[in-house]
């Protein structure tokens, strides 16, 4: 099997069990509105206070709702054993990890950039924050991937991994949520935010070169336990 | 000298030359350190002029400098120690590794409650939200981390490199990480030290402090060396040298 059909064979795999549960795939997007829902209910429905710290919400809440999906990255691979057999594969086991973070991405990353603007209407993020709202989302999300995929490998064989991962993988999405949620307060205040872009894209190039091998390393630890 | 690293690399690879070589090594940390404590300590709490603006609340300066600067090198230090044992599969680095994260813990938690009795009559204030305690803050989350997965998986070898793997990934990200957050807001007074530049304290000052920063750094090996000693003890309990080290009562 070339690395080709090997790539697409994971890729249909996945794709076809994440839709026979697509309850799984709501979850995180369902606990992504719910936590953005408490806010104005917690300090105050008034607008022009919403409005200042929607950003925040928003960001802190795709943050979280991601943490909770990448429990589920490797888990059910590694119950039922096929994580085993995938990584003894011939085929660079790096291939097999970007496409799960690539798939994870998609399933996570993606439909919360979609929702985003919702929430944004919802909490009257005021105009000039949507643009920047969007392509934050679009750039960050997949850092947070990157990211959570060495947290998941680290933590697939514990039991009690749920409560460990946030604890490994929070502080290193902290730079992300300061470009994130200060670009969207440049497109507010009318200001370019080209600047933090380019942080989020380069921090994702990083992280696409560092992130998938330490993943691996983590996974073959993991695994051999 | 290319050959003397690399056999002080192999013996110190070796727990029992690890702990034969750590032991002569230990009381000359330990004297230097202590002597450069005891004269920095002294002269910078009684004898050092008091700050023009900030009068004596600046001494505590003595504490907090060292103890920031190094809880941050230790970060490094249990990283590359980490990758060491990664890398060549070298088992002692590991364990070198596992007990510098406790340390460089509290000494992240030393700068932070110190910058916050600095801050209450400098700044008026316990705790602010600026760049360089928030970075110390995500330090000792980071380092928390690194503890965190050390207690959670039993089997010690998987520990290590787990942990070793979060501390190398962890590394890679401080720098990001410390510049995105002094960018995001800054109060805190500039760097006190670099190296690049000539220092702005007074050298009454300042000799002091790189007097308690020597000591910081060299009773931190002695504590490190004592801590990995024990650990060595432990493991190679079943060994007949620390048997009869320990019969002899020529334990250090």
């Amino acid at each position: 099997m070339n690395s080709q059909s090997f790539i697409k064979a994971i890729f249909k795999r996945d794709f076809i069990i994440a839709f026979r549960n697509r309850g799984e795939l709501l979850n995180p997007l369902m606990f992504f509105l719910m936590v953005a829902s408490l806010f104005p209910l917690a300090v105050t429905p008034d607008p022009k206070f919403l409005g200042l710290i929607a950003a925040g919400i928003i960001w802190v809440g795709a943050l979280l709702a991601t943490l909770l999906s990448l429990d589920l990255m490797f888990k059910s691979d590694f119950e039922d054993g096929s994580l085993e057999q995938t990584l003894l594969q011939p085929q660079p086991s790096i291939l097999f990890v970007m496409v799960k973070i690539v798939l994870h991405w998609l399933m996570s990353g993606v439909p919360l950039t979609l929702v985003a603007p919702i929430l944004g209407v919802m909490l009257a993020l005021p105009n000039g924050g949507f643009e920047p709202l969007m392509l934050s989302l679009l750039l960050g999300t997949p850092i947070l991937s990157l990211l959570g995929a060495i947290g998941a490998g680290l933590t697939v064989g514990l039991k009690k991994g749920g409560m460990l991962m946030p604890l490994l993988i929070l502080p290193l999405y902290i730079p992300v949520l300061i470009f994130a949620a200060s670009s969207v307060q440049a497109g507010i205040d009318g200001n370019s935010y080209v600047g933090h872009m380019a942080f989020l894209g380069s921090y994702l190039a990083l992280m696409l070169v560092v992130a998938p091998w330490a993943c691996v390393a983590a996974l073959k630890i993991s695994i051999a336990r | 000298m290319w050959s003397a690293i690399k056999r002080l690399y192999h013996q110190l690879g070796s727990p029992k030359w690890f702990y034969e070589l750590t032991s002569r090594w230990s009381p000359w940390f330990l004297w230097i350190g202590s002597t450069m404590m005891l004269v920095g300590i002294v002269w910078g709490l009684a004898f050092a002029p008091a700050d023009y603006l900030q009068g004596n609340s600046f001494r505590i300066i003595y504490i907090h400098v060292p103890s920031a600067l190094l809880s941050q090198s230790a970060y490094i230090m249990m990283a590359a120690a980490g990758l060491v044992g990664l890398v060549w599969k070298m088992k002692m680095s590991f364990v070198v590794g596992k007990t510098i994260a406790p340390i460089g813990a509290s000494l992240a938690i030393i700068a932070l409650v110190t910058g916050a009795v600095w801050g209450k009559p400098t700044w008026g204030t316990w705790w602010v939200w600026d760049a360089r305690l928030t970075s110390m803050l995500i330090l000792l989350f980071l380092y928390m981390g690194v503890i965190a997965i050390y207690n959670a998986i039993e089997s010690e070898e998987m520990a290590n490199k787990a942990a070793a793997i979060l501390s190398v990934v962890g590394t890679i990200n401080i720098p990001i990480i410390k510049y995105s957050v002094e960018w995001w807001n800054t109060l805190h007074q500039p760097a006190t030290i670099t190296l690049t530049k000539k220092p702005t304290m007074a050298p009454e000052m300042f000799i002091p402090l790189m007097l308690t920063i020597i000591g910081f750094y060299c009773w931190f090996a002695v504590w490190v060396i004592a801590r990995t000693k024990n650990e060595i003890l432990w493991r190679e309990r079943r060994t007949k040298w620390v048997k009869s080290l320990l019969s002899t009562g020529e334990n250090q």
